[in-house]
């Protein structure tokens, strides 16, 4: 049975996410909404600390992936979702439900084919040129989208409106427990290692038999697939998206998580995306400080404590040497 | 168990500078040979022709009858050539263990869906592999040190645990660069033991590159020497320490053993 | 034809200042190996400095002659983001200066970030306009050409900047440093250059030209507000790329190249068919493509990792 403990998590997750999804309608709806806001972010930061933190591949560019899968999900659900919903046995819990596992699928699709087309040619690139690329792929999606014609799929600069509510409490945390179990998973395997090992040593890496370019397409592959998922979930919960709000500095909140937390620690990046939410949301009457408060911990970080609050050492399990 | 490495005309060029110029030599298996020469005279980038870091402007390499050229280093990894590096390149972040681990991984027979899953037979293999990680550090006598972060390890340590990081991929031939460096006689005289027993115990042919003379020809059955990226001499030590054009290389200081 | 001048003339303006902003990047990166995401927003309080500086001045600059007042408006805020470069090098990156690169970056990023939203704070978040210390007078007639008096002496200005700094790094004791320590650092502090005063120096003159290029950017475009540094500063910092960052004839001719693709994709537009709001993605596949297929710019040098 002790084989089994991450599977049987993974799986209680599930059932308590559906259990709180079940009574949400008897929580406060503010309270909900910060709730919803706290596990996509914690889907942002874990996905990302993957690329940024374990495989040490600085992205500026999360937010274009989640675009991506908002766009890709919503235009499913606006366009199509007529059609599948009566197909599944119209209106109702079920085909509802059906519909949107499509439409995220397919956001998170279009995510990971997005982060393997960036993936593929940044691999010759290294730390802060990387960085620059992606930030450059992040306003190349941004300025495309805005351009698009305001009558099309896409809507041009004002976005999408009138998108389906269909995110739950359920949707956000179980996506939120797989994202953490798949990333968990993958690198505390021995296969998963070659992740760490391309961050600290690259050349090293290769010496010892890790394919790099093949870790790091990976890297980018699963990171943007979870950033899609995300970006449908918020698509479905704001019911509106627009271009603006992918912006770089949806980017660069997902990089202070995951800095915060401590890159490459799973646990410190989902407390820091849960701390920094609940913190935007005290700092909303102050939304001209937010940024500020933002900024100065980077740097603070950075200069005082740059492995995060708790970083990876942090939880280096004593592996029984039997 | 080992194979050969022939080096055929080899020859590299930076822009203007030819770094290695039509290099030839073998290692044949079981054979352990130093590359010796003075300081800049191109024994590193001989190893990274050999390991795909660089790859030659003219010239054959082959290893086992598979030419290496135009592979990627970790594809000759899986050829069976393992190094270690000049200055140490150990993953700094992670423990001895998982140093080690990570260059297994080459040998994994199940991948990312098994590491995702984590059924029965991923967990099966991840027992095999840590039983073989433990097995390794041991003959090393680096076993008490499986969860030391590799990062506190004293020098010696570390470039120890290089060793038995390139011996986890489980080569046919090994390629150390300069392991003497910065040791002190007592440890000097243990790696020479060292390297010899690694020799005898994996089967596996050696092919050095060592400043240290005395190393050198204490250990090495053949020795080629470079100059300015040419080959001025092959043979054995005896024959390496007597050759002239070696003791002018070397302005008669080093190559009478110092 | 004449329109296809006509752009041209317009791109080489728009370069000359992405390339007064890209020399900025590249000396930085000469001398510290890293990105000062931070730039872009010096540019920015450049141009907030002349505005403001005008308002405190307007007595003085009214009674002197129009070349006088903009040569002392741009000294002066030159002197105020030539301090503010140094200091913020000295209390942000200095702490860093053996740290990953990375942590560089992301504190570089961090100031960035700061100096924008404080900016918002103190300047206002809308649009101020920037006064016109140039007369307005259209100079050009030739072919029917357009050209003002502001786009000559904007390009007079940098071209001059440009040259001076060329002359700053070739012919002076400080230019000299300044290269020792751009090719070893270890080296050139061991033959007795104090590389932190360089490091300094280098902040400060980078800064320097940065606000110069934001009194320039702000006389072309007169319109400014705090977040204005962050696509020219991009741009900017593509220009050094496409040069070969670290070369200083390099951002000036990357610059100009930038500014004279942007200008033609915007200004033919419908006959290529693509919105004319593409021309800010512009820079952005030119960076792409040459860290593609050739990452050490147009005049830079390959640098190998040591193995």
């Amino acid at each position: 049975m002790k084989n089994y403990k991450s599977q049987i998590a993974l799986i209680a997750a599930l059932a308590v996410s559906m259990g709180v999804s079940m009574c949400s309608d008897s929580l406060d709806a503010y309270a909900l909404d910060v709730m919803l806001n706290v596990g996509i972010n914690i889907i942002l930061a874990v996905s990302l600390n993957l690329v940024n933190g374990f495989t040490g591949q600085f992205s500026l560019g999360h937010a274009a992936f989640m675009a991506v899968g908002a766009y890709g999900a919503s235009i499913v659900t606006l366009e199509m979702g007529g059609p599948l919903v009566r197909v599944f046995g119209g209106p109702g819990w079920f085909a509802d439900s059906l519909t949107f596992l499509i439409a995220l699928t397919v956001g998170g699709v279009c995510a990971a084919v997005a982060g393997w087309l960036v993936g593929v040619p940044s691999l010759r690139l290294r730390g802060d040129y990387l960085a620059i690329v992606t930030l450059g792929f992040n306003e190349i999606i941004r300025v495309v989208l805005q351009n698009t014609s305001g009558d099309g799929p896409f809507g041009g600069a004002l976005g999408l409106k009138g998108i389906e509510p269909f995110t739950s409490f359920f949707w956000v945390f179980a996506i939120a427990a797989v994202a953490i179990y798949v990333i968990a998973a993958l690198v505390n395997s021995t296969y998963g290692r070659g992740f760490l090992a391309v961050r600290d040593d690259e050349i090293a890496a290769e010496s010892m038999g890790v394919n790099t370019v093949r870790y790091k397409v990976i890297a980018f592959v699963i990171g943007s697939f979870f950033a899609g998922l995300a970006g449908g979930l918020y698509a479905h919960l704001r019911t509106t998206i627009s271009p603006e709000g992918f912006n770089f500095l949806k980017s660069v909140d997902v990089v202070v998580m995951v800095i915060l937390g401590g890159m490459g620690s799973t646990v410190g990046v989902v407390l820091a995306a849960v701390i920094l939410t609940v913190l935007n949301e005290f700092l909303r009457d102050f939304e001209q400080y937010r940024m500020i408060v933002f900024s100065l911990l980077l740097i603070v970080m950075m200069i005082m404590r740059p492995q995060g609050l708790l970083p990876a050492e942090f939880f280096a399990r004593r592996r029984k040497s039997a | 168990m080992s194979a050969k490495l022939q080096l055929d005309n080899v020859t590299i060029q930076f822009g203007g500078l030819r770094a290695v110029g039509d290099l030839t030599f073998a290692v044949n298996p079981g054979e352990l040979i130093g590359l010796i020469g003075p300081n800049g005279a191109g024994k590193t980038t001989v190893f990274n022709l050999i390991t795909g870091v660089y790859k030659p402007t003219a010239g054959r390499i082959s290893f086992n009858g598979v030419s290496v050229p135009g592979h990627r280093p970790h594809q000759i990894t899986r050829l069976g050539i393992a190094r270690t590096f000049q200055n140490i390149r150990l993953f700094g972040s992670l423990s001895v263990f998982d140093n080690v681990r990570t260059a297994m991984m080459m040998h994994l027979q199940h991948g990312i869906a098994h590491a995702l899953a984590r059924g029965a037979a991923y967990h099966d293999e991840e027992a095999s592999i840590a039983s073989d990680v433990l097995d390794l550090l041991d003959i090393f006598g680096l076993r008490g040190e499986a969860d030391t972060p590799c990062k506190s390890m004293s020098y010696g340590d570390q470039r120890r645990l290089e060793i038995v990081r390139a011996l986890a991929t489980k080569p046919k031939l090994l390629l150390l660069d300069e392991p003497a460096a910065g040791m002190n006689p007592t440890e000097k005289e243990e790696l020479m033991k060292l390297i010899q027993f690694i020799k005898d115990k994996f089967q596996i042919s050696v092919l050095l590159v060592e400043h240290d003379m005395k190393v050198v020809m204490g250990i090495c059955q053949r020795i080629v020497v470079l100059e300015y990226g040419e080959k001025i001499a092959e043979g054995s030590p005896d024959e390496i320490q007597k050759n002239p054009e070696v003791i002018e290389a070397y302005l008669g200081t080093e190559a009478s053993g110092s | 034809m004449a329109q296809l001048l006509q752009q041209l003339l317009n791109g080489i303006f728009l370069g000359s200042i992405y390339a007064l902003i890209a020399l900025g990047y590249t000396m930085v990166y000469g001398v510290l190996r890293f990105i000062n995401f931070a730039h872009g927003d010096v540019f920015m309080l450049g141009a907030f400095a002349g505005l403001y500086l005008n308002k405190l001045m307007g007595p003085v600059l009214a009674a002197v002659p129009w070349p006088v007042a903009i040569g002392l408006v741009l000294l002066l805020s030159m002197l105020i983001c030539a301090t503010l470069g140094i200091v913020i090098e000295l209390l942000a990156y200095r702490p860093l200066r053996d740290k990953p690169r990375l942590n560089v970056l992301i504190t570089a990023i961090g100031v960035s970030l700061l100096l924008e939203y404080t900016g918002q704070l103190v300047f206002g978040a809308t649009q101020q306009p920037f006064p016109a210390l140039i007369p307005r007078t259209n100079v050009g007639g030739l072919g029917g050409l357009t050209v003002t008096t502001t786009q000559v002496l904007v390009a007079i200005t940098a071209f001059g900047l440009m040259l001076a700094l060329r002359f700053i790094v070739l012919k002076t004791k400080m230019g000299l440093a300044m290269r020792a320590l751009s090719l070893n650092p270890t080296a050139s502090a061991l033959m007795g250059v104090n590389n932190s005063v360089i490091i300094s120096f280098t902040f400060g003159l980078g800064s320097a030209l940065a606000a110069a290029g934001g009194i320039l950017y702000a006389s072309l475009y007169p319109s400014i507000e705090p977040f204005m540094g962050i696509l020219p500063g991009l741009k900017a910092f593509v220009a050094a790329v496409l040069g070969g960052i670290g070369n200083i004839p390099g951002a000036a001719l990357g610059g100009l190249i930038i500014g004279v693709t942007e200008t033609l994709v915007a200004g033919y537009s419908q006959q290529i068919g693509i919105p004319s709001g593409y021309r800010d993605g512009v820079a952005f596949v030119i960076l792409i493509l040459i860290l593609l297929f050739k990452p050490s710019g147009l005049l830079g040098k390959v640098e190998r990792e040591k193995v």
